[in-house]
């Protein structure tokens, strides 16, 4: 039988969720004129007012938020509550050197341990389930995101956090652990070290894994299943609108369910941001109705997905996304961790000697994703020893580790290597077979 | 002191063949090389006949090439004559950046070194009060013709 954290809210009527969904609109778009000056000034630029807000049809005259628009507000412009109501604080890369900054008060963490805690329920978590959360705990939301599900759900967290795969297999085995939380790339990994160790999957009591953060695909699932015995589901989510659990499969695993009593999606076309239909794919546009802390109104996710709105058989009426298909910008997902190649340009700019003749190289190597900087080597820095020249690769290297908070390698080529473009510059080359 | 010249390669096939391509096809003759290698890439270090066309002629081809500054110094092919440098090296605290070695066939030159040291200038005067001798690169030229 099919189990739900909230069976009245995840199969509720279409028409009864509407209602909700208008409801706490009219409520978000109020709450962000009164206390984001940013919104307001935005919604007075476009003529609207809260109350203009009569149908669910009118959150298209809404302005569209963008990246952009966070970068303009960093760190804290776009908080809708006084500090003291935040309790804690999360953030993903910006486009630049900033990072993103999203705020969340008591409720906002409720809410999202309540998403959390239905996408566990979904892969068949219950109380009395082992949950290892493999994700990285700390500024990125997926260990904290899926810890706090796991608790609430009653079930045991296990923050294991992300990397020590050896230590990971140790308590996969030795606790009994029943369910996974991690990026896909890393459950490739696990598996292979498992049976490098000398085990196999009956060795574990894994059930399922939710596997996120990154772009994986149907191949990947049924290698990562087979070799780990479990179901494989995918979760979605971004740290702007919440973190991990915006959305995730149920096991019919045909799109992932928005919990759209506390997210609004639309599907937009990239260009204009007009709305389309469902079933056309476009920009995936998130409004969230029930967040204080850091409500967002239209946020453009450049995910590119399609919507469905059809009953599922599992009975819930949520709404169904696509798996994200790609982006619309040039964004880059390496280890789980969201790159801008704009990041690494103006890293490289900020050194000074480096011509901007870059090129990124992301290539997966036994699972993981590895970066390669490759820079035209620069004319001061060259002399006839190689210490100079290994120091400036440790340099530029280390700044882009702490900028990024991954690890790069720096690869010197010979000047006038990188091939020039005349439109515009392919700065990256992504080997990896997704 | 001598002119070497110095490029950067690529690890990658083919590169250093383009260096000796260019050369050959300019008629540059070479008297020694040596190449420092890392994971990545290589520094070639080279003396040649003549160091300012060859420059030229490789700056042209696009690679990153630049002369540095090293010392040519003759020695006997014997055993200990080497030693008998670094010990003057050593008592001024002088260390060695790089260095290779090649032969002549000029009986009074036979064993030839090329240096590159933290302090140059105290190591010629030092070693030419010490009776060795260094070379310059016109006599290395004539060294490698006969």
């Amino acid at each position: 039988m099919e189990q739900y954290w909230n069976k009245p809210v995840e199969t509720m009527g279409r028409e009864e969720l509407c209602e909700i969904q208008l409801k706490k609109l009219q409520t978000t778009v109020r709450n962000v004129y009164e206390n984001v000056p940013y919104y307001r000034e935005k919604m007075q630029k476009k003529g609207i007012l809260p109350g203009d807000i009569k149908t669910l049809q009118n959150l298209s005259d809404l302005p569209i938020t963008t990246k952009q628009d966070l970068r303009d507000t960093y760190p804290f412009g776009m908080f809708a509550v006084p500090m003291e109501d935040i309790v804690r604080i999360h953030a993903s890369s910006g486009t630049t050197g900033k990072q993103t900054v999203v705020g969340y008060t008591r409720a906002d963490i409720d809410m999202w341990a309540d998403c959390m805690a239905r996408c566990l329920v979904m892969e068949d978590a219950n109380k009395s389930s082992r949950v290892q959360v493999a994700y990285g705990y700390g500024l990125f939301t997926g260990g904290l995101g899926a810890h706090y599900g796991a608790e609430k759900l009653g079930a045991v967290a296990i923050p294991a956090s992300s990397g020590n795969t050896q230590r990971q297999i140790t308590m996969l085995i030795d606790f009994g652990v029943t369910h996974i939380c991690c990026t896909p790339s890393y459950a490739m990994n696990i598996a292979e070290v498992l049976s490098e160790l000398g085990y196999t999957k009956d060795d574990l009591k894994l059930k399922s894994g939710c596997f996120g953060a990154e772009p994986w695909s149907v191949g990947m699932r049924s290698e990562i299943e087979s070799r780990l015995g479990i179901r494989a589901y995918d979760i979605y989510g971004l740290s702007e609108i919440m973190g991990p659990a915006v959305s995730h499969e149920c096991r019919h695993q045909n799109g992932l369910h928005i919990w759209e009593d506390y997210f609004i999606a639309e599907i937009t076309d990239p260009d204009t941001d007009l709305p389309l239909e469902d079933g056309e794919p476009g920009d995936l546009v998130i409004t969230t109705v029930s967040k204080e802390g850091f409500p967002l109104i239209r946020y453009k996710t450049r995910d590119i997905c399609t919507l469905n709105r059809q009953p599922c058989e599992c009975g819930r009426t949520h709404a169904r996304m696509s798996k994200p298909a790609g982006r619309t910008d040039d964004m880059l997902i390496i280890r789980g961790v969201n790159v801008f190649p704009s990041q690494i340009e103006s890293v490289l700019l900020s050194i000074g000697d480096v011509q901007p003749n870059y090129q990124i190289v992301v290539d997966r190597v036994n699972n993981l994703d590895t970066l390669t900087i490759e820079i035209e080597i620069p004319e001061s820095i060259f002399t006839d020893n190689v210490k100079g020249i290994e120091v400036f690769e440790k340099k530029v290297s280390g700044q882009i580790a702490s900028v990024l908070g991954i690890g790069a390698k720096v690869h010197l080529v010979e000047p006038k290597s990188i091939p020039r473009s005349e439109g515009k510059a392919k700065r990256v080359i992504d080997n990896r077979k997704i | 002191m001598l002119n070497q010249i110095t490029v950067f390669l690529e690890n990658k096939p083919g590169r250093l063949e383009e260096v000796t391509r260019t050369l050959a096809d300019e008629n540059i003759n070479l008297h020694a090389l040596s190449i420092a290698d890392t994971t990545d890439f290589g520094i070639l270090r080279m003396i040649a006949s003549d160091p300012d066309k060859a420059v030229r002629v490789l700056k042209e081809k696009g690679f990153m090439v630049k002369t540095a500054s090293v010392i040519a110094l003759a020695m006997g092919h014997s055993p200990g004559s080497l030693h008998k440098v670094l010990r003057e090296l050593q008592t001024l605290d002088i260390s060695i950046e790089y260095m290779y070695a090649f032969t002549s066939r000029h009986s009074d030159y036979d064993a030839i070194v090329i240096l590159s040291l933290s302090d140059q200038d105290a190591a010629v005067s030092k070693l030419n009060g010490a009776g060795f001798s260094i070379l310059g690169g016109e006599l290395l030229d004539q060294l490698c013709k006969s």
